[in-house]
C-alpha cells in the first residue's frame, strides 16, 4: 500500500512541480506573479483533448498542440499586457490584476466553447498497458506522465545552467538593467520565457487530465493556489525549489489523502502557504521580492 | 403609481443587488486604498452570511443581531490571518487571500452545518430595501469621514511610500490591518444582508470568481474617490443584464474589462483629478 | 548630554563590512556634517539611526534612550526626521496633505470622534491644516498649497520634504543632501533656511558633498572613508587634517591642479 502512494505521490508531484517550474520561471525572469498561469494549464489540457478527438491525433500530437497554444497564449499576454504595462513602470499588483483578468476572459471562454461538463480523453488514445510490481499496480499512464515530467524539467534545468541563453536568462533575474548593458535581449528573452513557461503549464494541464481523466473549464483554479503554495514553500523564483516543493507537495497531498481524509488532502497545499508564511516566507530556496533594477 | 409598483417589481432584485455590490465594492476599496490587493473579499462576505443565516435558522435571534454576529464573525477571521501576513509584501497577501479564499469555500462546502454543497434554503425574507440603503448610507458617510481624516492621509501615505509613511510616525502595521478588517467587516455585512434577501445561499456565491467580481468593480470605478466604487459596481450589476445574448460568454467581459481598465484607464472612470482636468481645458483655461 | 549617541556603530551585509566601529556624538541646537565620499557608508548610518536597518553590533542613544530593535514609526514620534536623498514626497497627495501627513501621530482623535465629526476631531484638523500652511511658508511653499505634489520642480520638492518633516515635531533632523541637485542661488536660501531651523531649536545632522556648503553651514563635520570615521572637529580642523585632505579633500585637489 505505501508503494502504491508513493507512486500516486511521484505521479502527481511531478505535474505539480512541472507547472510550478513554469510559475516561477516567469516570476525569477519577468519579476511578474502571472495569475493566468492557471489558465493557461487549462487551456493546454483541452487543446489536446480537441485535437485528439477532431482530428484522431495520436497523444504525442495532443502534446505538441497544448504545448503550443498554451505557449502562444503566454506569449500574446506578454507581448499585449505585460509588455505594456512594464515600459509604465506600473507597480506588482498591477500585472497581477491583469492576469487575473485573462483568467476569467480564457475560463469563461473555454466555457462557451466546450461546456461544463466534465470532459475525457477517449480510451483508446490512452496507454493501456499496465502491470503488476510486487503489490504496486503501476498504470504505462503513470510512468508515461513521470517521464515526461522529468524530460522536460531535465531539458529545462539543462537549458538554464549550460546553455548560453540559458546564462542570460539568469543575469536578467539577477537585474535587467545590468543585462541589457551586456547586450542581452532583454524583451526577447521576456517573450520567450513567457512562451516557454506557458507551454510547460499546458503540457502540465494535459498530464493532470490525462492522470485524473477528468478536464473542466474550472481545472486551472485549485492548480494555480497550489501552484503558488509551491513556489512560496519552494522560494520564490528559484528553480530547484520548485521541483523540490512540488514533489513535496504531491506526496503530503497523496498521503494525507491516503491516510486522514480525502477533504483534508485538498487543503493541504493551503495549510502549507500559511505555515510558511507565517515562519519563513522566503522559502526554502529563498530569494528577495525586490531586486536590483 | 402603477407604474411605479410595475417597476418596482420587475427591477427591485437589480435595485438591492446593485445596493449589496456598492457595499462590497466599499469594502475592496478600503483595501485598495492602503496598497492592498485582497482576494478575501468574498470569502468574508460568506463568513457573514453563513453566520447571520445560522443563527437565523437555528437560534431565531433578532435581525440586528443577527447582523451583527454577521459583521464581526469575518472580522475576528481577518484578524487572525492579517495579523500574520500584512506584514509581507503585497504580493505575499495577495496569494495569501487568494489561498484563504479557497480554504474558505473548501470548508463551508464540508461541513455538515453548513449544508455542504447543496447550502442552507429557507433564510427568512428579512431584509428590506430601507435596510440595504440606511446601511450604504452610514458606511459611505464613514468612509467619507474616514478619507478625509489623519486616516485616510496615512493610507494614501501607506500605499503610496509604506517607508516613507513609517517615517511620518505611522504605524503602518495597525493601518493595514484596520482596513483590513473594516474591509471584513462590511463584506460580512453585506453577505448577511445579502442572504436575509436571497432566501438560499450556497458555497459557489463566494468563491474567486466572486472576489473578482467585486475588484473589477471597485477597478473599473476607480479608487480616488468614493463615487468609483459606487459606479463600478452599478454598471457591472447591470451590465450582465444587457448582454444576456451573449450567454456564458458575457461573464467573459469582466474580464476583457479587468485587462483593458489597467492597461488604458489605470485611475478608473471617475478620477477626480482627470475630471477636473477636463473641466478646465473645456472652460478655456481661465 | 549630547542628543544623538553613536557608539561603535558597525553594519555587515553579507560579506561586505560597511560600518566599522562608527562613533558619533550629535548635540542639539547644532549643526553637524557627516561628509566623505561615495559610498563610503553615509546613508547607511541614517537608515541605522531611523530604524530602517537594525546594528550588527553597536549601540544608539536618542537623548539617553536606547534605539535599538525600536520601530521606524517609533523613532520618528521619539523625535527624529529624515529627508531621502532620492526625494521621497507623496507625489499624488497635494503639498498640504503631504506636510499634514507629517502630523499624524500629534493628532490623536480616534474613530468615534470622526465618525461623528466632534468639535475636538473639527479643530484637531484646523489647527494642524494652520500649522502645515504655516511650515509651507517657512519654505516659500504656502501659494502652492492645494497643488499636487508633482507638479513641483525639484528645488521645490526638496523644500516639501523638508517642511514634511519639520511637521513632525521633530528634536533632531536628520537631512539626506538636502541641496543635491540645486543651483547656488537655492543653496544659499536653504542655507539660510537651516541656520533658522536650527536658531528655533532644533538639532541638525545633515549628509552633504558640497564641500563650501558643509564648511559654511556646520558647527561640527566628521568625515567617513570605508565605513570609518577619520576625522571629527570644527571646520578648521577637518580644512587641515592630513587624512581628510587624503581621502577626499585630496582627490579634488588632485583633480583641480590637473585641470
Amino acid at each position: 500500500m505505501l508503494e502504491q502512494q508513493l507512486l500516486n505521490g511521484l505521479t502527481l508531484g511531478s505535474v505539480y512541480a512541472l507547472f510550478a517550474l513554469g510559475f516561477t520561471l516567469i516570476f525569477g525572469v519577468l519579476a511578474v506573479i502571472n495569475l493566468s498561469h492557471g489558465a493557461v494549464f487549462m487551456v493546454g489540457s483541452y487543446a489536446a483533448l480537441f485535437v485528439v478527438t477532431h482530428f484522431a491525433a495520436p497523444l504525442w500530437l495532443g502534446l505538441i498542440a497544448a504545448m503550443l497554444v498554451s505557449g502562444f497564449i503566454g506569449l500574446g499576454v506578454d507581448v499585449l499586457i505585460l509588455k505594456p504595462l512594464r515600459a509604465r513602470n506600473a507597480p506588482h499588483l498591477i500585472p497581477m490584476i491583469a492576469t487575473i483578468g485573462v483568467t476569467i476572459i480564457l475560463t469563461n471562454a473555454i466555457q462557451g466553447l466546450f461546456g461544463v461538463e466534465v470532459q475525457r480523453f477517449p480510451e483508446e488514445v490512452l496507454p493501456a498497458a499496465d502491470f503488476v510490481v510486487g503489490e504496486v499496480h503501476v498504470r504505462a499512464l503513470e510512468i508515461g506522465i513521470v517521464a515526461i515530467a522529468f524530460l522536460l524539467m531535465a531539458l529545462l534545468f539543462f537549458a538554464l545552467k549550460k546553455t548560453q541563453l540559458g546564462r542570460a536568462l539568469r543575469a536578467i533575474a539577477e537585474s535587467p538593467k545590468t543585462a541589457a548593458l551586456l547586450g542581452i535581449d532583454v524583451e526577447g528573452l521576456f517573450h520567450l520565457t513567457s512562451f516557454a513557461a506557458a507551454a510547460l503549464g499546458g503540457v502540465a494541464g494535459v498530464l493532470i487530465g490525462l492522470d485524473f481523466n477528468a478536464i473542466t473549464p474550472f481545472m486551472g483554479q485549485p492548480i494555480l493556489l497550489k501552484g503558488v503554495a509551491v513556489i512560496v514553500l519552494g522560494g520564490m523564483g528559484d528553480i530547484r525549489g520548485a521541483l523540490i516543493g512540488g514533489l513535496f507537495l504531491g506526496f503530503a497531498e497523496v498521503f494525507s489523502k491516503g491516510y486522514i481524509s480525502s477533504q483534508i488532502g485538498d487543503a493541504v497545499a493551503f495549510g502549507l502557504l500559511f505555515l510558511i508564511l507565517l515562519i519563513r516566507p522566503s522559502g526554502l530556496f529563498g530569494r528577495v521580492l525586490e531586486r536590483k533594477g | 403609481m402603477e407604474g411605479f409598483a410595475d417597476f418596482w417589481a420587475t427591477y427591485s432584485t437589480l435595485i438591492f443587488t446593485v445596493g449589496i455590490h456598492a457595499l462590497l465594492a466599499f469594502s475592496i476599496w478600503l483595501t485598495l486604498a492602503c496598497g492592498l490587493l485582497s482576494l478575501a473579499n468574498a470569502a468574508f462576505m460568506g463568513i457573514g452570511a453563513y453566520t447571520a443565516a445560522l443563527l437565523t435558522l437555528q437560534l431565531n435571534w433578532p435581525f440586528p443581531v443577527v447582523l451583527a454576529a454577521g459583521s464581526m464573525a469575518p472580522a475576528v477571521v481577518a484578524l487572525a490571518i492579517g495579523v500574520p501576513t500584512l506584514r509581507l509584501s503585497g504580493v505575499y497577501l495577495c496569494m495569501a487571500t487568494l489561498a484563504f479564499g479557497e480554504v474558505s469555500r473548501v470548508v463551508i462546502l464540508n461541513l455538515d452545518i453548513t449544508g455542504g454543497p447543496e447550502g442552507l434554503n429557507g433564510i427568512p425574507l428579512t431584509t428590506q430595501w430601507w435596510h440595504i440603503a440606511l446601511i450604504l448610507a452610514l458606511v459611505g458617510y464613514g468612509l467619507a469621514r474616514l478619507r478625509r481624516s489623519r486616516v485616510g492621509r496615512a493610507f494614501e501615505a501607506i500605499k503610496e511610500d509604506e517607508v516613507a509613511a513609517r517615517l511620518m510616525g505611522i504605524d503602518v502595521d495597525r493601518h493595514k490591518l484596520f482596513a483590513f478588517t473594516l474591509g471584513a467587516v462590511i463584506a460580512g455585512l453585506a453577505g448577511a444582508l445579502n442572504a436575509h434577501y436571497t432566501f438560499f445561499i450556497s458555497p459557489r456565491e463566494y468563491g474567486f470568481e466572486n472576489a473578482v467580481d467585486i475588484l473589477t468593480m471597485t477597478v473599473l470605478g476607480g479608487i480616488s474617490s468614493l463615487i468609483g466604487p459606487l459606479l463600478g459596481a452599478t454598471i457591472l450589476t447591470l451590465l450582465p443584464e444587457l448582454l444576456r445574448f451573449l450567454h456564458s460568454y458575457r461573464l467573459a467581459v469582466n474580464g476583457v474589462i479587468l485587462v483593458l481598465v489597467v492597461l488604458f484607464l489605470p485611475t478608473g472612470l471617475w478620477d477626480g483629478r482627470r475630471i477636473r482636468a477636463w473641466f478646465e481645458r473645456r472652460g478655456g483655461g481661465r | 548630554m549630547s542628543m544623538l549617541s553613536i557608539r561603535a556603530l558597525s553594519k555587515r551585509f553579507g560579506g561586505l563590512q560597511v560600518l566599522q566601529e562608527v562613533s558619533l556624538e550629535v548635540p542639539g541646537g547644532s549643526i553637524f556634517g557627516l561628509i566623505g565620499p561615495n559610498g563610503a557608508g553615509k546613508t547607511t548610518v541614517f537608515n541605522l539611526v531611523t530604524g530602517l536597518l537594525q546594528p550588527s553590533s553597536g549601540a544608539l542613544a536618542f537623548q539617553g534612550r536606547d534605539l535599538n530593535g525600536i520601530a521606524p514609526h517609533r523613532i520618528t514620534r521619539l523625535g527624529i526626521a529624515r529627508t531621502f536623498q532620492n526625494i521621497r514626497i507623496f507625489r499624488d497627495m497635494t503639498l498640504l496633505q503631504n506636510v499634514m501627513v507629517g502630523m499624524h501621530h500629534l493628532m490623536d482623535y480616534g474613530p468615534l470622534a470622526l465618525f461623528f465629526a466632534t468639535p475636538a476631531c473639527r479643530d484637531a484638523e484646523k489647527s494642524a491644516r494652520e500649522r502645515a500652511l504655516e511650515l509651507l511658508s517657512w519654505v516659500k511653499l504656502d501659494h502652492k498649497a492645494a497643488l499636487t505634489a508633482d507638479n513641483l520642480s525639484y528645488g521645490e520638492q526638496r523644500k516639501l520634504e523638508f517642511a514634511r518633516a519639520l511637521a513632525t515635531e521633530p528634536k533632531l533632523l536628520l537631512l539626506d543632501e538636502p541641496v543635491a541637485g540645486m543651483n547656488p542661488a537655492e543653496k544659499s536660501v536653504l542655507m539660510e533656511e537651516i541656520r533658522n531651523i536650527r536658531d528655533r531649536g532644533y538639532g541638525i545632522f545633515l549628509i552633504e558633498h558640497d564641500m563650501r556648503f558643509v564648511m559654511g553651514l556646520c558647527d561640527r563635520i566628521a568625515v567617513l572613508n570605508f565605513g570609518r570615521i577619520i576625522a571629527e572637529g570644527t571646520p578648521e580642523d577637518i580644512r587641515n587634517h592630513p587624512d581628510v585632505i587624503e581621502a577626499y579633500l585630496g582627490r579634488e585637489d588632485a583633480a583641480g591642479a590637473a585641470a
